[in-house]
């Protein structure tokens, strides 16, 4: 009688502390769950993003103080994974706008009616990086970047070897075991690399894989592994001196004191992805995505993109930073593939290419 | 039992199943469920038919293989290495402690680039070859994992009494024949117990495979990953959450079985100095702490040596968003985030611990009642075992609409941590409530003491060094958790393993250093409060 009358008051007290630690939980996720849009109708906007988004505070205070509108951003993996969580959640949307779905994801989000139109006002240099047909009224292209192969200049003149140029030098033996590329299936710019193979091999392109895997190219999981690790230019002490990186990664590798990067890019080797946004449909806010779209297009944010996501800006007229303009030329002629055919082949050409090389 | 008593057993069991349910099992049935009935219609065909992939063979195969490997591999470290930190004494033992239980609680982010900057072909070890290889990604797994196999057996060494061994010894027995007819039984509750544990944590592996392997190897969580993120073939991802369920369910009912919590040591001091033939040992212990400490070194390493020469400016710029804005909030800023996190993600996992504790270490009269009781244990091991990625994306399409529109709450991370960190305190504290002699608290209420006097005067004065040691590991284990953390949807205040992620993936070589001195502040935070912890003295921190 008394153990049990003992063992009920020690449960009591525990109940008691377990319930007041959960309400009090509670309480403080009460006061500061400002964040989904719809409790403040209209003065917050939603926007669901991928990791690399990046924005100064001013450029956004610009656009509260032109609008009114406040921005949260929510993170959601690459730009896979963002497709994919939308797609998922398409019934209850996450967020009240996308930025950050690109071209190799875009004709899947568009299928699976993850996005509202919105036909934003676009300046003129904008239409050429449009999705084509009827795709162009849900996605508004925002900023665009080169995927290349990247090389280090400097340790290909210590060696004095003649450094590649274009997809068919890497499988030549001369450069064996000196590329690392991230891997496709795992990585935005990995499998940018994997299209403009495709793009620029056709049908051949596994062959073509099968020669660079024969070559001894070494596949990292994230672009971070191949350039900061193994990558010879990346701030580790790789020992790979050729690398897929973008156009615009040079300018990080200019020394202190001088005025020059000590790599650059293949410019016959590139692959274009261009960034898009969108409004969710059924978002609890699309009036204030739909604003926050055209600010994206207005010229303090396109100004802001290099500096903050390393990304070109749409807008032609836009000028791009010093050591851009000197060091960071975009490829004349990038390998071309539809949106529309990568989604329509995505998971096959991942499929085939994880069996080519993965063992 | 009077029906009150089973009225407050019921309310107490209700608060953390409520949580594993809302918070575990709808967000993985939801995920699962989404597999299984593609476009509304129920085809558990297409399920079985992922099972009949070449490609998911290999996966099964290498999930399979590495596991063991790194677990036996584990257990062959980490006994020798528990002996001589649980029942010799020298100085240094408790800082020797501490450091052994670091890898433990560190983002997989960071170990995965620290190991990786040792064995790259450029690094120190670069002469073994082991870059990419499936070594590689063993020896990863047994670095995170030796400390849950010293911390377990170490436990039950300290619980072991060496009378036996000692009486065995004056019999004539030789080292080896006492090490194996006394010691080694005794123990064996315990290998086992970690060996479960620590096969589960390397078959959901993630981070460490996908940075170590290269994409040349996959194990079921990769896949997983692959299979949900990349292409969105959800029959395929949920026939191997599923798989993975059938894993852990079968390895937590085996090891239930033989699993016994530790005796808790008493107030005696059994620990002894060094003698001459412990000397094998200590080398052997000198030598796993040189292995799990040389990748922690690279990362101070490389936080403090750039291009530039030696300099801390490294850590200055911890105040700022990094090389080109890299980053929306400072290093700084996501430190004090974490911490907060840290802090309601500790609370949360000690209160729903410490009611699941107390009911597992309930002394159970019935055989339905210990059979509840072990199944209850069970039930919050789960979380150990399944994907990290079909969770998160359950909490997206779940717990979308209200009243548990949680997607955007700030209480989302600090919940998803708590659950993660829930087994390791309920682990924690259940084997000293375990040690309290019930006849004690018989008494104090024979003496006339309230439920509450006998709560405070018998069980907080065993109890409350492993109520505070485990809030403290529950902390330490938030502030380095990144898999769950980084499936959720992170808004404008990530937490510093998120950052470290993100300077990691940014272009240029201070964003990188940047990360190494942000890894360090992190480890160095982490071993804070690990020794914190250690000045505890509770065994059971840390053991399964």
């Amino acid at each position: 009688m008394r153990t049990s009358r003992l063992k009920q008051g020690s449960i009591a007290v525990l109940a008691v502390l377990a319930l007041g630690a959960a309400a009090a939980g509670c309480g403080s996720s009460g006061t500061t769950s400002d964040k989904t849009g719809s409790d403040k109708a209209g003065k917050t906007v939603v926007i669901a993003t991928h990791d690399s988004w990046a924005m100064s505070k001013e450029v956004l205070a610009e656009f509260t103080k032109q609008t009114g509108i406040t921005v949260k951003t929510q993170q959601h993996g690459d730009a896979g994974e963002l497709t994919n969580k939308l797609v998922l959640t398409k019934d209850h949307p996450l967020a009240d706008g996308v930025f950050g779905i690109d071209n190799t994801f875009a004709s899947r989000a568009i299928d699976e009616g993850v996005l509202a139109k919105y036909d934003a006002d676009q300046p003129a240099s904008v239409a050429k990086f449009a999705l084509p047909g009827n795709d162009a009224h849900y996605l508004t292209p925002i900023d665009y970047g080169d995927v290349c192969v990247n090389i280090d200049d400097t340790w290909f003149a210590k060696k004095k070897v003649a450094p590649p140029k274009t997809f068919a030098d890497l499988t030549d033996p001369a450069y064996k075991n000196l590329l690392v590329t991230p891997g496709a299936t795992t990585s935005s710019p990995g499998l940018a690399f994997l299209v403009a193979t495709i793009g620029r091999n056709g049908d051949g392109w596994k062959d073509y894989w099968k020669k660079l895997v024969a070559n001894g190219v070494k596949i990292d999981a994230g672009w971070e592994d191949a350039y900061t690790v193994d990558f010879t230019a990346g701030g580790g002490k790789g020992d790979r001196p050729i690398v897929v990186s973008y156009s615009s990664s040079p300018p990080f590798t200019v020394p202190k004191g001088s005025d020059q990067p000590t790599t650059s890019a293949l410019l016959d080797t590139c692959f274009r992805q261009v960034e898009y946004a969108g409004v969710l449909k059924g978002a609890s806010n699309p009036k204030g995505a739909q604003e926050f779209i055209d600010f994206m297009l207005h010229k303090d944010f396109q100004a802001a993109l290099p500096e903050n996501m390393y990304v070109y800006p749409v807008d032609a007229t836009v000028a791009l930073p010093a050591d851009w303009a000197k060091w960071a030329p975009t490829s004349p002629d990038p390998v071309q593939v539809s949106a529309a055919d990568i989604t329509s082949h995505r998971t096959e050409w991942l499929r085939d290419w994880r069996d080519v090389t993965s063992r | 039992m009077t029906f009150r008593a089973r009225i407050g057993i019921a309310a107490l069991a209700a608060v953390p199943i409520a949580v594993l349910v809302l918070f575990f099992l709808y967000p993985v049935s939801g995920m699962v469920g989404r597999g299984l009935w593609p476009d509304g219609k129920f085809q558990p065909g297409a399920v079985l038919s992922v099972l009949a992939r070449d490609r998911v063979h290999r996966v099964l195969w290498f999930t399979v293989w590495s596991a063991g490997a790194a677990t036996v591999l584990s257990v062959v470290l980490g006994v020798p290495v528990a002996f001589v930190l649980h029942r010799l004494r020298f100085p240094g033992i408790g800082l020797l402690r501490s450091l052994v239980v670091l890898p433990f609680v560190l983002p997989t982010v960071v170990v995965g680039v620290a190991f990786r900057h040792l064995i790259a072909p450029s690094g120190p070890l670069g002469g073994l070859h082991l870059d990419g290889t499936a070594v590689a990604i063993v020896a990863a797994l047994v670095f995170f994992n030796v400390s849950v196999v010293v911390r377990t057996v170490g436990a039950f060494w300290e619980g072991l009494d060496p009378r036996a061994e000692e009486a065995a010894a004056t019999l004539g027995a030789g080292p080896f024949r006492v090490f194996t007819t006394v010691t080694l039984p005794g123990l064996l509750p315990g290998i086992v117990s970690a060996a479960t544990v620590v096969f589960l944590f390397c078959s959901t592996a993630f981070g460490v495979v996908l940075t170590m392997g290269g994409l040349r190897y996959a194990n079921v969580e990769t896949e997983i990953y692959l299979l949900t993120t990349q292409e969105l073939d959800l029959s395929g991802a949920a026939a191997l959450s599923l798989l993975q369920l059938v894993v852990i369910v079968v390895l937590l009912a085996f090891s239930a079985r033989t699993r016994r919590a530790p005796a808790v040591a008493r107030a005696t001091v059994r620990a002894r100095r060094p003698r001459g033939r412990d000397a094998g040992l200590l080398l052997w212990t000198g030598a796993v702490v040189a292995f799990l400490l040389a990748p922690l070194a690279s990362l101070v390493l490389a936080s403090v040596h750039g291009s530039a020469g030696w300099s801390l400016d490294h850590y200055r710029a911890l105040e700022t968003t990094g090389q080109g804005n890299a980053l929306l909030v400072p290093v700084t800023t996501a430190l004090w985030t974490s911490l907060r996190i840290a802090v309601v993600a500790a609370a949360l996992a000690l209160v729903l611990g410490c009611a699941v504790a107390f009911l597992v270490s309930r002394r159970w009269r019935t055989p339905v009642g210990r059979r509840l009781s072990a199944t209850f244990d069970g039930a919050f091991m789960l979380p150990l075992g399944v994907s990290a990625v079909t969770l998160g994306f359950g909490f997206l399409i779940t717990l979308d609409h209200p009243p548990l529109d949680l997607r955007a709450s700030p209480m989302l991370v600090p919940i998803a941590q708590a659950m993660v960190a829930l087994p390791l305190v309920v682990r924690t504290v259940a084997p000293v409530l375990l040690s309290i002699d019930e006849r004690q608290r018989e008494a104090a209420a024979s003496l006339g003491a309230g439920p509450l006097r006998v709560l405070l005067a018998v069980d907080l004065p065993v109890a409350w060094r492993a109520l505070l040691a485990a809030t403290g590991f529950a902390f330490a284990v938030s502030l380095g958790e990144f898999g769950a953390t980084s499936f959720l949807a992170r808004d404008d205040n990530p937490t510093l393993p998120v950052v470290i992620y993100q300077l990691i993936s940014h272009p240029g070589e201070v964003n990188f250093a940047m990360a190494m001195a942000a890894s360090v502040v992190l480890a160095g935070a982490t071993a804070v409060v690990m020794l914190l912890v250690e000045r505890l003295r509770i065994g059971s921190v840390g053991a399964f």
